[in-house]
């Protein structure tokens, strides 16, 4: 007899576990406002990124297109996969002197793993995180970046940058 | 000739009479064969994609997700795009699999469902053949499927596959008796095995009111049971996507794959439609004794669409469960065969017997 | 074509052997199991790792230890933010820094997050991995909070790279008190939901008690550790027993179970959960003002000799151990990944036990691929 109790006892005890989980799925399949699903493409003009999103690395230019990048290197030194590449040329100034500059700010996306430490060490604060996220692109070579713009040069009135390597 | 969509019976005697009387008999009957069939291949085919369609939706609300919503309005299209993607899949021939079991497994797994449409009423005069051991042969035909998939697993040439077979092997020989059980259990109450007779023994209630308690056991089990036939959640041993990749079809590919697909989906109809015929009363509309107006009421709606209405309540049911439950292991799955339903299934049907003897039932 | 029909003694004698993996959808990653079989029963589990096998280590060797860290994160994604910490502590606890009181706080905040965030992954992987897919949807709701919590403080959402040697990249962001605080309210909801659809549920319980023994004595010396140790009975809460960042300020029960089998190793996940908020709100509203990071030389160096640091990690314990020759480069680096060392009990708890069950043993152990191969 007691074994016939435990054999219903089970039975119904599982019946009701199992009642239990079809509740739960029951009252999501009725609460259609609980979907959570983000409609991506639709919502482009809405989405809002979070502004520290670490999108990719870029140069801001101001509205004269001046950069704040002196070329030092350092970031290029600290990225641990080397997807940054500073290439500097020796400007001649009006009174003579020559000066280091920006050439070019290759930033190979491809290879970033977004590790932040080039932001962290930029001593003039020259480059900065995006959080543009939709980087697909049909060709490989289009990862490669060039970050100052053309024609841009140097703002003023930086001071110098401490030399570390 | 009247079109009455209450009572189709006049309109095939009159497309039957129209055909014996312009044609010789032979070529009447292969018209008619082939008019009938190609009504249920694309009824099949409407009905596949539209399960298919159905179970992503189901499941995405469950999930809290949207579901298909791109290919056309809420997606509605989206199961024609799946087909029309399969259909110009590459179909992968394998290497050392058995060449001819191989091609032959999907065929008889989609014709052992077709076959089973036959014989489902689905509504008054919409009905193929009307045997007298209807629900002897329905249940017969819907269980050759497992030939096709013990044939699939062991040709593919693929350890999983053939594990996968094998565990379906074992559980559709177990389940097919308590599906069989429970269908006896209603054809004990209805008293005839003939589906329009026992649709026609639930004019006044349906069975599952009539017959008490064994009656709504018997339902439970064949749900239960009939699930575990069609192999799907949570008895998809044969498939079990987190153990055997994809069980016995895993070397399908294309279309090949497409027939498994769609298989599983009729014979989940077909089950369903099972149960709505001999629980719920098939075509036959809800009716209250004594409730005239009410009745009455009921009685406008054709009956084709309480026939799928209450098809479509069934599905919803093993969706919703296979949706929400952890799969079984196949010992446990036997055990749950052979220690709970079988026992209580036999018990069932002396309670069902007693009842019909002792005119219980309403 | 005669051969084919002839069955030998020894081809029924002879092990069914079938590779899970690196291709399997239960193994959640590369990693590949040659499993022996007879009929459906596991006769033995061998494990092959290396299938994503990237060298971490020996990169480690050429990079700055700031460069390190965000290789950290590459190793168990899902406990990145911990990863990190474990690297920063060794440097701090090597030059013997100070971290300020804020900088501990949060970083035990966010530990606590990406722990909760891993052991809801689990679950609903592991709800996967015995067939009810539902449960992957409803884990993956309730992380998604907490992502765009680490989204917006950190900036990313997985491999966080927030800790630098001597506190964080970034202060908090302003939300982040609020945002949090609403999510443990938003959670301490959803969490007897986890239990009612998959914990009480009978074929769970059927699937998963007694699979699986791991008794304490094999914990030990196979060096299970995490929430799979702590199943078993094995006291090896790095946070309770060796006190890091601001673990000593908080009060929290470590997870302690003696049986040791499947369902435990599950059950003591969940209560981790519970734990986890707790943690978070004893912490939340105290978070001292201060600054976010104390200032560095621009080089590291480690003074010669050996150093290690180990943390709690979402999976057992994480180690860290770095040689310095007071370089400014590690010498060579060693982690301990608390993956590696459950993975290889999975012989021992599989054999004798059904195919389904390999699955779900090696689910509620909670492995993580890239950890194990480095």
């Amino acid at each position: 007899m007691n074994s016939i109790i435990t054999y219903l006892k089970e039975l119904f005890g599982g019946i009701k576990t199992l009642l239990k989980g079809m509740m739960v799925t029951g009252y999501y399949f009725v609460h259609p406002r609980s979907i959570i699903t983000q409609q991506y493409p639709e919502n482009r003009k809405t989405l809002q990124m979070f502004d520290r999103f670490k999108g990719q690395v870029s140069m801001p230019h101001d509205e004269n297109n001046l950069h704040k990048c002196t070329a030092c290197n350092i970031c290029e030194i600290n990225c641990p996969n080397g997807s940054i590449e500073v290439i500097s040329k020796q400007v001649e100034k009006a009174d003579g002197k020559t000066k280091k500059e920006l050439d070019t700010y290759i930033y190979k996306l491809s290879m970033c793993t977004f590790c932040g430490l080039c932001i962290k060490v930029c001593p003039q604060d020259a480059i900065v995180f995006t959080p543009e996220f939709e980087h697909a692109v049909f060709n490989q070579d289009k990862l490669i970046k060039t970050l100052n713009k053309p024609g841009s040069s140097l703002k003023e009135k930086v001071k110098e940058p401490i030399n570390i390597i | 000739m009247t079109f009455n969509i209450y009572d189709l019976t006049s309109f095939n005697q009159w497309v039957d009479k129209t055909l014996y009387d312009s044609l010789p008999a032979f070529w009447a009957m292969i018209i008619e064969m082939t008019l009938i069939g190609v009504a249920f291949l694309l009824f099949y085919a409407l009905i596949g994609l539209f399960l298919v369609y159905a179970e992503r939706k189901v499941c995405a609300f469950i999930q809290n997700r949207v579901g298909p919503n791109r290919v056309g309005p809420y997606g509605i299209f989206q199961t024609i795009a799946d087909f029309i993607k399969l259909l110009m899949k590459e179909l992968i021939p394998i290497n050392k699999a058995d060449k001819f079991l191989f091609n032959l497994a999907p065929f008889i797994v989609i014709i052992a469902s077709f076959m089973a449409i036959a014989a489902i009423p689905f509504g008054l005069g919409l009905h193929a053949i009307d045997f007298n051991i209807g629900v002897f042969y329905v249940m017969a035909v819907s269980s050759l499927g497992v030939i096709g998939v013990l044939l699939a697993g062991w040709s593919s040439n693929n350890k999983y596959s053939l594990i996968g077979a094998m565990r379906s092997g074992a559980q559709i020989v177990s389940y097919e008796l308590s599906v069989g059980l429970s269908m006896v259990t209603i054809v004990i109450l209805a008293g005839s095995m003939q589906l329009s007779t026992i649709v026609e023994a639930q004019r006044d209630g349906w069975f599952i009111f009539t017959g008490h308690v064994p009656a709504l056991i018997a339902f439970l089990i064949f749900i239960i049971a009939s699930t575990a036939e069609t192999n799907r959640g949570p008895f998809d041993l044969a498939e079990a996507e987190s153990e055997l990749t994809a069980g016995y079809h895993t070397e399908y590919s294309g279309i090949k794959f497409a027939f498994f697909f769609l298989a599983e989906y009729m014979n989940m109809f077909i089950v369903a439609s099972i149960a709505a015929t001999l629980f719920w009363g098939g075509w036959m509309p809800l009716h209250i004794g004594g409730w005239a107006g009410f009745n009455t009421v009921m009685d406008y709606i054709p009956p084709f669409f309480w026939y799928m209405g209450k098809t479509m309540v069934v599905i919803f049911i093993m969706m919703w469960f296979k949706w929400t439950f952890p799969r079984l292991r196949i010992d446990q799955l036997l055990k749950l065969e052979w220690k709970y339903l079988l026992p209580i299934n036999l018990f069932n049907i002396i309670l069902m017997a007693l009842i019909v003897l002792l005119g219980w039932h309403f | 074509m005669e051969d084919l029909f002839i069955i030998s003694d020894a081809i029924q004698e002879e092990e069914y052997i079938i590779n899970m993996g690196p291709q399997h959808p239960s193994t959640h990653g590369v990693l590949r199991f040659k499993v022996s079989l007879k009929g459906e029963t596991v006769l033995g589990v061998e494990p092959h790792c290396g299938y994503i096998h990237r060298g971490i280590e020996k990169m480690c060797e050429r990079l700055t230890y700031q460069q390190v860290i965000h290789l950290t994160d590459r190793l168990d994604y899902l406990s990145a933010h911990i990863n990190n910490e474990a690297v920063c502590l060794l440097v701090e606890n090597a030059l013997q820094i100070e971290v300020p009181e804020r900088v501990k706080y949060i970083r035990t905040i966010l530990s606590e997050l990406s722990r909760l965030a891993s052991h809801q992954l689990w679950w609903c992987a592991f709800g996967m991995d015995l067939g009810a897919l539902t449960t992957y949807f409803y884990g993956l709701r309730d992380r998604e909070p907490i992502l765009d919590i680490f989204e917006e403080t950190t900036g990313a959402r997985l491999l966080q790279s927030f800790n630098c040697p001597g506190g964080l990249m970034n202060d908090i962001h302003p939300n982040f008190i609020k945002r949090v605080k609403d999510y443990i309210v938003y959670f301490r909801k959803k969490l007897p939901e986890y239990d009612e659809l998959l914990t009480g549920n009978v074929i769970l319980q059927e699937r998963t008690n007694d699979i699986g023994f791991l008794t304490l004595e094999d914990a030990i010396s196979y060096g299970v550790t995490g929430p799979s140790g702590r199943a078993s009975g094995f006291a090896c809460d790095v946070r309770k027993h060796h006190p890091y960042s601001a673990y000593d300020k908080v009060e929290f029960k470590e997870i302690l179970f003696d049986k040791g089998d499947t369902f435990h190793r599950y059950k003591a996940r969940v209560e981790e959960m519970w734990e986890s908020l707790k943690i978070i709100e004893q912490l939340i509203d105290n978070i001292p003002e201060g600054d976010f990071v104390v200032k560095m030389k621009p080089i590291i160096r480690l003074p010669e000799g050996e150093y290690y640091q180990r943390v709690e990690a979402c999976r057992g314990e994480f180690g860290v151990y770095v040689l310095s020759t007071g370089d400014k480069y590690p010498y060579r680096v060693k982690f301990r990944s608390p993956n590696f060392s459950n993975l290889s009990a999975i012989n021992l708890l599989s054999a004798g036990h059904k195919i389904a069950d390999l699955v779900a043993i090696s689910g509620s152990l909670d492995l993580v691929i890239p950890d194990i191969d480095r």
